[in-house]
């Protein structure tokens, strides 16, 4: 009697740690306690690609382009990074870097290394006669 | 007899009529059998039937002027950063004197852009290299800085850069670590445009300078080497240069 009465004791609490480790994550995200980028999009309308297809498939697009630009001279806009740059540039800032940086905001949310703009501009070419 | 004769003949007319026709149809989307020198699409890859090349009549180079050095370091970004003996350096003013006349010469020198370049015989990651259409590049993503190809270049055309970068031109990106050199204005090319130092030349007027398609029987470039004699810098290397200089 004893032993059957510890063994259900045993099963009762094993089963409650299951419950409240399957509960945990929707505890955890039901508040908004885990932070989220914040990015600044100034310009609204559609991008090259959708959403979905940019947020995965951006470095591929890229990488691609990068080939046919520096090997081949092809110069289309579409998935370059200068075209990037010109449609996400902050206004504020007129850069994709910074803090709300439309690259950099998201690139440190997901601690990935952003060394494109080691070379490359991060602000747009000016019209001629802007000022900076 | 008669009947036959006519229809060799109107056989042989009809496909010389279409070879003829062929040449310019488009086989395929994109593929020609005769393409265009200079009038590319901005979606077609460059053509290997061009050679991009520069004609400098050292006769009207005026000494001491440096407009093209400008023009170059305008367009492409570079700044003094302070450090003159290790500044990146895409063109340079040269003087030279024969000690024995006293005959002098200044002429502009940068990547002469071999057919057959060193620094592309030497690069281990394969990031200096030759385009379809002549011209040598860097692929930065690729280079390591190594500078095998500083050394190998007996132009001293390429440079390395050692500080930081920022404020670049959006269409000639450039930084830390890695190789370079004059690119022919590359970005300006594929827009059907002239090189910075070219156009600054024309536009003060000196006309020392001339870019074209050598490949194009037609071009100014092309009757100008064809009908002057012009010379390779260190022709003894047979890497065939396509900056040629005229009077030196």
């Amino acid at each position: 009697m004893k032993c059957k009465g510890i063994g259900a004791l045993t099963g009762r609490i094993a089963r409650a740690i299951c419950l409240l480790a399957l509960l945990l994550p929707v505890v955890a995200f039901a508040s908004d306690r885990v932070p989220k980028p914040v990015i600044d999009i100034d310009k609204p309308g559609r991008c090259v690609e959708d959403t979905a297809t940019m947020r995965r498939e951006h470095p591929d697009m890229l990488k691609h382009q990068r080939e046919l630009t520096v090997h081949e001279g092809i110069r289309t806009r579409a998935h370059s990074l200068k075209g990037c740059v010109e449609c996400h540039a902050s206004t504020k800032t007129g850069s994709v870097l910074g803090e709300k940086g439309f690259c950099q905001s998201c690139h440190d949310y997901a601690s990935v290394k952003l060394d494109c703009f080691g070379c490359h501009a991060s602000k747009p070419k000016l019209a001629s006669g802007a000022k900076p | 007899m008669s009947a036959d004769a006519n229809d060799g003949l109107s056989r042989r007319g009809f496909l010389a009529i279409s070879a003829a026709t062929l040449g310019g149809v488009m086989l395929a989307p994109g593929i020609r059998l005769i393409e265009i020198a200079g009038a590319r699409a901005p979606d077609q890859p460059v053509s290997r039937q061009v050679r991009w090349g520069l004609l400098i009549d050292t006769s009207k180079c005026l000494p001491g002027c440096d407009d093209c050095v400008k023009a170059c370091a305008t367009e492409n970004g570079i700044k003094d950063t302070g450090h003159p003996r290790t500044d990146a350096q895409w063109i340079r003013k040269v003087e030279l004197k024969d000690m024995r006349s006293g005959h002098t010469n200044s002429v502009p020198v940068m990547c002469q852009h071999c057919e057959y370049p060193p620094c592309v015989d030497v690069c281990p990651t394969g990031a200096s290299f030759k385009r379809a259409d002549g011209i040598v590049l860097v692929d930065r993503h690729i280079c390591i800085g190594c500078r095998y190809c500083m050394m190998a270049c007996p132009y001293k055309a390429r440079s390395i850069v050692f500080q930081n970068i920022t404020g670049q031109n959006p269409d000639v990106p450039r930084g830390n670590g890695c190789a370079e050199g004059c690119t022919l204005c590359v970005h300006r090319i594929d827009h059907g445009r002239q090189p910075a130092c070219v156009e600054a030349c024309t536009k003060a007027g000196h006309n020392a300078m001339i870019f074209g398609d050598l490949n194009d029987p037609q071009s100014e470039i092309a009757q100008r080497v064809a009908k002057y004699a012009s010379t390779q810098i260190r022709a003894d290397l047979s890497l065939n240069p396509g900056v040629r200089y005229q009077g030196l």
